[in-house]
């Protein structure tokens, strides 16, 4: 049973995932709609940090914010972004000692 | 990671792509490997096997559709509603695939299908802030490598978790949870840094991303915040402007 679900998910995960890639060929968007699938990036980033960020740490969002904004201070730098998610890891750890 | 891209000199060879690919990969691996092998040992836990632990990170490749998934197997839910619910929770994939796939028009879809079939938030992410190697000679095995890269080790550690337990120590592998959104940061703010036009998009895709998982399932939210944040760009980002 459980390598039915496994195929099902499978499926249903992957035909999203392709569609794009048989039809992108077919179609020729006007250049608003090239417009705003450049500007998707952007926004999945945006979508992705937020809310999410909070949930780092069950019950204390702070710890997550925290460690956030020492990223986007370690990014705003210019540090490589290794150091940018060493850096991040480093301070949650400290903070929830 | 920036400057890498750049220092790729006039002629990039397949192996420098595959090389520049692969260090591209390097945060996603950080980020991957704490939470694959936390899902491996919380799949173990609802009562999978190695082989199936290991099956769903080498057919499905999703991190949240795969704990939800381990989630609900363990507490008895069926497989339908299982199989619904990671439809819902990765539907935001057909819309980074569009954004992606879009900026590979032209590369044969022999090359674009399997390069779609590993498209995760984090390779998305990293994958559209190198949009240049898209239009460089062998850039698909640039993207090519940081996929493998990720994809690996998000299997290997699933395979880990599930056969050696929780070999991260907890405390680390709990600090290690930010390291997905620090990559997520860390791609964000030198595009911020350089167009700072962009940051309505930005806060307009989290607004909304947080109002909507007030009502809806988070995968729906997140499609909504991708949208809608998207949408700004048809007026920000300007004619042709490929960043």
């Amino acid at each position: 049973m459980t390598m039915w679900i496994i195929i099902g998910m499978a499926v249903v995960t992957a035909i999203p995932r392709m569609l794009p890639a048989f039809i992108i060929d077919r179609v020729t968007f006007p250049d608003w709609v090239n417009r705003w699938l450049n500007a998707i990036p952007y926004a999945a980033l945006g979508a992705l940090i937020f809310p999410g960020i909070m949930t780092v740490k069950d019950n204390a969002p702070h710890v997550g914010i925290i460690g956030g904004l020492v990223a986007v201070a370690l990014a705003w730098l210019g540090l490589d972004i290794i150091l940018v998610v060493l850096g991040s890891i480093l301070t949650v750890f400290l903070i929830t000692l | 990671m920036e400057s890498k891209a750049m220092n790729i000199h006039a002629e990039p060879t397949r192996l420098t792509m595959i090389k520049s690919g692969a260090s591209a990969a390097i945060p996603i691996m950080m980020g991957y490997l704490p939470i694959a092998i936390t899902y491996g040992v919380l799949a173990q836990q609802s009562g999978m096997n190695y082989t199936e632990l290991t099956l769903m990170s080498v057919l499905v490749f999703a991190g949240a559709a795969q704990f939800m998934a381990a989630n609900m197997l363990a507490i008895g839910i069926g497989a339908i509603e299982i199989i619904i619910a990671t439809f819902v929770l990765n539907f935001r994939h057909f819309v980074m695939s569009l954004s992606f796939m879009n900026r590979l028009k032209g590369i044969p879809i022999k090359m674009k299908l399997p390069l779609s079939l590993g498209l995760t938030d984090e390779t998305f992410s990293v994958a559209s802030l190198h949009p240049d190697e898209a239009k460089q000679p062998y850039g698909v095995w640039f993207y090519a490598a940081m996929i493998v890269t990720a994809y690996s080790s998000w299997v290997a550690g699933s395979f880990l978790g599930g056969v050696l337990g929780d070999v991260i120590p907890p405390r680390l592998s709990e600090s290690m949870g930010i390291a997905l959104y620090a990559m997520f940061i860390g791609l964000l703010v030198p595009s911020i840094k350089k167009q700072r036009r962009i940051i309505p998009i930005v806060i307009i895709a989290m607004a909304v991303n947080y109002t909507m998982s007030l009502w809806l399932a988070e995968g729906w939210a997140i499609v909504a915040g991708t949208l809608v944040g998207g949408l700004g760009g048809i007026w920000i980002l300007e004619r042709g402007d490929s960043k």
